[in-house]
């Protein structure tokens, strides 16, 4: 079976870099499925799920906002964050929301600090959606 | 010969610079492990984000983002990122004899750091603003660096917009290097990365863009274009300290050095005191006798 490289860097290491049957990502038009021989391509990503299947099974990762470029045999995922789901602290995410949300209330910030800690609560919550779903 | 006193003098100040530099030692080399660590983590992300945006940038022509036109350069903006404090070998020397090769005339500079701000003022070059870093500086803190840059050249002030800083290579190496900010500019081509592998083929019936290529483009180029300056602050802090540890340790070394020859004196110095009061004492007794 035809597969696709996958690689997957944030600013504080490569977290990601295998070759993979299929990938879902959170892209800025909704989810998209990426199957190999996809025509090249060149999209931004949005905070939340990023699932791969690989051999049959599935794993997934929370990302945060970044972009992703396909040619036929690779996906690049640049992305601030990538977590994968077992290494997510659910009460540290909700720790960051609280924060985040108080943080938002405030009047003193600027554009670039509301739009940082906007930044901030989107990739936690994306966070808590991968964990919360399989255990429901 | 020198007095005994004045050789236990020196001795004393010599041990005691000795300390001064080991602690600074010992202070820059933890901070170097951290800063090493962020400049190093970064680069993977910060090269893939190159090639992609290379071949973007090839696939689709420059003219389609401002950010990607190539102009004939008649004025050019120097970022110079130097560091705050001295003490730290040849690397701001090194970095400000690359700045003094630049056209007094034609170039304007933007410092990151005291030394480099000093070196300009010194040089009576144009020096168009001055931004200071706290010790881990931030990407908020990078940005509004990059964000001046850009409005300088989309408002065609500047036709290059070039970012001289000390590249760290290991932790005795530093190399002072240009690398061209704007227009973006291929690391390869720069010779900064030594890859393996080819530059990423373009595929046949060219290139999908969700939601349009205007969109990608204007939210890709200028973020690189952020991110990339933050990634040579990093580098350059992490040159910073590397420099500073490797300095201050053969400071402590000459040091010690010398503190072990003074000594050597100094015993040469009392035993030969010791002789002469002996010959004296001897001398004395022989008369009396």
């Amino acid at each position: 079976m035809a597969t696709i490289r996958l690689e997957i860097v944030t600013p504080e290491a490569k977290i990601y870099s295998d070759d993979v049957d299929s990938v879902v990502i959170p892209g800025s038009e909704g989810e998209m499925g990426i199957l190999p021989q996809h025509a090249g391509l060149m999209t931004q990503l949005l905070p939340g799920e990023l699932r791969i299947f690989k051999g049959g099974e599935e794993s997934r990762l929370a990302v945060g906002e970044g972009f992703v470029e396909v040619t036929g045999e690779k996906v690049s995922v640049l992305t601030d964050m990538a977590v994968a789901e077992s290494d997510i602290d659910e009460a540290a995410a909700e720790e960051a929301i609280r924060r985040a949300e108080a943080a938002m209330k405030e009047e003193h910030l600027d554009v670039e600090g509301h739009a940082s800690v906007q930044a901030s609560l989107l990739k936690s919550l994306a966070q808590l959606k991968v964990k919360r779903r399989r255990t429901h | 010969m020198a007095s005994l006193r004045d050789i236990r003098r020196r001795i004393k100040s010599v041990k005691n610079t000795a300390q001064i530099t080991k602690a600074m030692q010992m202070v820059a080399a933890s901070k170097m492990r951290k800063a090493q660590e962020a400049a190093l983590n970064g680069r993977p992300y910060a090269e893939l984000m190159n090639r992609v945006l290379v071949s973007l940038r090839d696939r689709v022509g420059p003219t389609l983002h401002p950010l990607l036109e190539k102009r004939e350069v008649k004025n050019e903006l120097v970022i110079l990122l130097s560091t705050d404090k001295g003490l730290c070998g040849g690397l701001n020397t090194n970095l400000f004899r690359e700045a003094a090769g630049y056209d007094i005339e034609s170039t304007q500079f933007i410092s990151v750091g005291r030394k480099g701000t000093q070196f300009l003022a010194r040089s009576k070059r144009k020096m168009i603003a001055d931004f200071s870093l706290k010790d881990h500086p931030s990407f908020l803190e990078t940005k509004a660096i990059s964000k001046f840059a850009i409005e300088k050249f989309l408002s065609h002030d500047v036709d290059k917009v070039t970012v001289l800083y000390p590249r760290f290579v290991n932790t005795l190496t530093q190399a002072p290097t240009k690398l061209s900010l704007l227009p973006i500019t291929s690391l390869e081509e720069a010779g900064l990365v030594a890859t393996d592998e080819p530059p990423i083929a373009a595929p046949e019936g060219g290139l999908l863009f969700e939601p349009s290529a205007e969109s990608i483009l204007d939210a890709i180029v200028p973020y690189y274009v952020h991110y990339g300056l933050y990634q040579m602050v990093l580098a350059t802090r992490a040159s910073e300290h590397s420099s500073r540890m490797v300095a201050m340790k053969s400071a402590t070394d000459n040091a010690q050095q010398l503190g072990k020859d003074l000594t050597l004196d100094y015993n040469k110095a009392r035993q030969a005191a010791i002789t002469t009061e002996l010959l004296e004492i001897s001398t004395a007794q022989l008369a009396l006798g």
